[in-house]
């Protein structure tokens, strides 16, 4: 709790100091390669015949994804606090590789959780963290992948507390992680709303994106949340099917609970034990969400709907032929939405799918998933 | 009223239910009691047991391939009280499986077992009150974790919502055995004395019937756990006798202490 107040009363002072906020927006600039653009999709408008089609390019971000702006934002903090060594958990790997990143550029003592299963999977990631000079521990406990690797990091936390740094990488956690790391992530939605106004003149009619811990999509949310015509769908991982244990999906199989400090929606069984997940991309592979979806859900903001590893799979084929992007597995869940969803809608219409990293990590599952060798 | 330390140092055993079968526990549980442990936390697993180290972990895990509940835990909590009327019972449990129960229900049922306090541990005393306010409605003692890097108010306010007991935590970290004692342990009793009349047990890292002594010296009740849990681990087909041996140990000790110190 200590560490978390004295985290908490930081991150407000850093949040009204000059100095910090232009440090941070020029690393963002010259170091991450923001503002990203907002691209029209020609061809996959044409493809799917209805609205128009933008994508919001998170995946051209300097290592893959979305996650370094959390990344340096944090990063600037813990020089603040005078503290040098980081931990993190990362389950797709691209929060590891980020806070590497970070590490790297700061010189930080950096340690991330892995879960082993995702270590298999993600093995490219795993290799970039050691190459960036991160001490990558594998966790072996319960399914293997990023609740384990929490679980993990928050033991070595309150370990190391005096000297450590945890570096949440999704608005998940205790206060004030969800609302820290939101804030940090805003400025995709940010870029977004200014780049649509300028391209289109008007406001989209929706904003898809994937739903993990929730930190892409709150991010291109949150300056969306005013602008009450427009549509904000979430995309979770509908997995292999209906089943508890089959998928991620937890706004469908999930009910209020608490796990790892965050009161939201959790797939858990009878008995309050949490459930094991599954999705083919690890990053949407959590049984909890941040709680501040869980908020716009149930007032009705924002809707959220799965996507299964079959849709996700086809997809990323799908972007990759008709756009020349290679998506990431999780950023494709949001890809599959709005192919179901674009051509029901009218061709005035527009529609932002953020696509939060790229998916050179995940070659290695694709082929085993593809077989177009 | 069980939750009353009559021996210093009394003896704080702490058992993961289920582990390897409730039926085990069950004997482990009267086995310490009868070599002398003067209150028992029946340990409810959960699935992700983020305050515990790797020997609860395990047991834990073990317990919950056969589907070890918190209704089963409570009713295990009945069938020992029937057996030992002044031994301190304390549910310890994450909290997700006593939301999921219902806080009021969970109370009730406790309650009627015969259980005398709980320990949430990962519910900070900041975010209690609807579960303070459901304790004391069915005279049940919140029992709050109180660390070394807590600020002395934060150790006022949660020993202010303990009742019985406050259970400070001997050095930064997870539970599991440790070689030495840090300095942190006696620092944060001596911290606690200055705020709360309440007796005060000292957990996490108590291994040895030597740090048992060492404890004893300065604080009033000492939480033995993982070291519990490994020796049921270490003599399956035996684990209520090698409990039952290990805690004697330990409690021999305390009766020469509170014979010569006290």
């Amino acid at each position: 709790m200590a560490a978390l107040e004295e985290l908490e009363r930081e991150y407000e002072r850093a949040k009204r100091d000059r100095k910090f906020q232009a440090r941070l927006e020029e690393l963002l600039r010259t170091y991450a390669g923001r503002p990203t653009p907002l691209f029209f999709a020609r061809r996959l408008t044409q493809k799917l015949g209805g609205a128009k089609i933008y994508l919001k390019r998170e995946d051209l971000l300097h290592t893959g994804a979305h996650k370094i702006n959390n990344c340096l934002g944090q990063g600037l903090l813990v020089e603040r606090m005078g503290k040098h060594r980081v931990i993190a958990e990362t389950g797709a790997g691209q929060h590891g590789v980020a806070t590497a990143t970070v590490c790297a550029l700061l010189g930080f003592e950096c340690v991330v959780y892995m879960g082993t299963e995702d270590m298999r999977r993600q093995e490219l990631n795993v290799f970039r963290m050691r190459l960036l000079g991160a001490d990558v521990r594998g966790v072996e406990s319960g399914s293997r992948t990023l609740k384990d690797a929490i679980n993990e990091a928050m033991r070595d936390w309150v370990t190391n507390v005096r000297t450590t740094h945890y570096l949440l990488g999704s608005v998940l956690g205790a206060h004030p992680y969800p609302t820290m790391v939101r804030d940090f992530q805003r400025v995709i939605g940010r870029e977004a709303r200014a780049q649509i106004l300028k391209a289109e003149g008007n406001l989209p009619a929706a904003i898809i994106a994937c739903v993990g811990g929730g930190s892409n999509s709150i991010g291109i949310f949150y300056d969306f949340l005013n602008d009450k015509k427009v549509r904000l769908i979430g995309v979770e991982a509908g997995g292999r099917g209906e089943a508890l244990g089959d998928h991620a999906a937890r706004f469908r199989g999930g009910s209020p609970g608490v796990l790892q400090g965050t009161y939201s929606y959790v797939l858990q069984d009878a008995g309050g034990q949490i459930a094991l997940t599954h999705s083919v991309s690890a990053g949407l592979d959590y049984p909890s969400i941040g709680p501040e979806h869980a908020a716009l859900r149930d007032a009705g903001r924002a809707e959220y709907v799965p996507a299964s590893d079959a849709e996700a799979l086809e997809a990323v084929t799908l972007l990759a032929r008709t756009e020349g992007i290679i998506p990431a597995l999780e950023s494709a869940h949001a890809v599959a939405e709005v192919v179901k969803r674009a051509p029901k809608m009218k061709k005035s219409e527009v529609v932002i799918v953020n696509v939060s990293g790229r998916g050179d990590k995940d070659i290695g599952i694709l082929r085993e998933n593809l077989r177009i060798d | 009223m069980p939750l009353t330390l009559y021996k210093r140092p009394a003896l704080v055993v702490y058992v993961t239910c289920g582990d390897p079968d409730l039926a085990t526990t069950r004997e482990i549980v009267l086995a310490a009691i009868e070599a002398g442990a003067d209150v028992i936390e029946l340990g409810v697993p959960f699935s992700d047991p983020v305050a515990d180290g790797p020997v609860i972990q395990r047991a834990s895990e073990r317990a919950l391939t056969h589907g070890t509940s918190l209704g089963q835990v409570l009713t295990l909590a009945a069938e020992v009280r029937q057996h030992a009327q002044s031994t301190g019972l304390i549910v310890f449990s994450y909290l997700n499986p006593i939301l999921r129960m219902g806080m009021e229900k969970f109370c009730k049922v406790a309650r009627a077992a015969g259980v005398d306090g709980t320990l949430v541990t990962d519910l900070p005393v900041e975010e209690a009150g609807e579960y303070l306010r459901a304790m004391r409605g069915h005279d049940l003692a919140p029992v709050f974790l109180a660390a070394p890097t807590s600020p002395d108010e934060r150790l006022k306010r949660i020993a202010e919502a303990s009742r019985g007991f406050v259970y400070a935590v001997s050095r930064t970290g997870v539970t599991g055995a440790r070689q030495e004692l840090a300095d942190d342990a006696r620092k944060l009793v001596r911290r606690l004395r200055r705020v709360t009349k309440l007796p005060v047990a000292l957990g996490f890292g108590i291994s040895t019937a030597k740090q048992f002594a060492e404890v004893g010296k300065f604080a009033d009740a000492v939480v033995v756990g993982s070291a519990i849990v490994e020796t049921a681990e270490r003599n399956r087909g035996r684990e209520a006798a090698a409990v039952g041996e290990f805690v004697g140990k330990l409690t021999a000790l305390s009766s020469q202490l509170s014979a010569t110190a006290r």
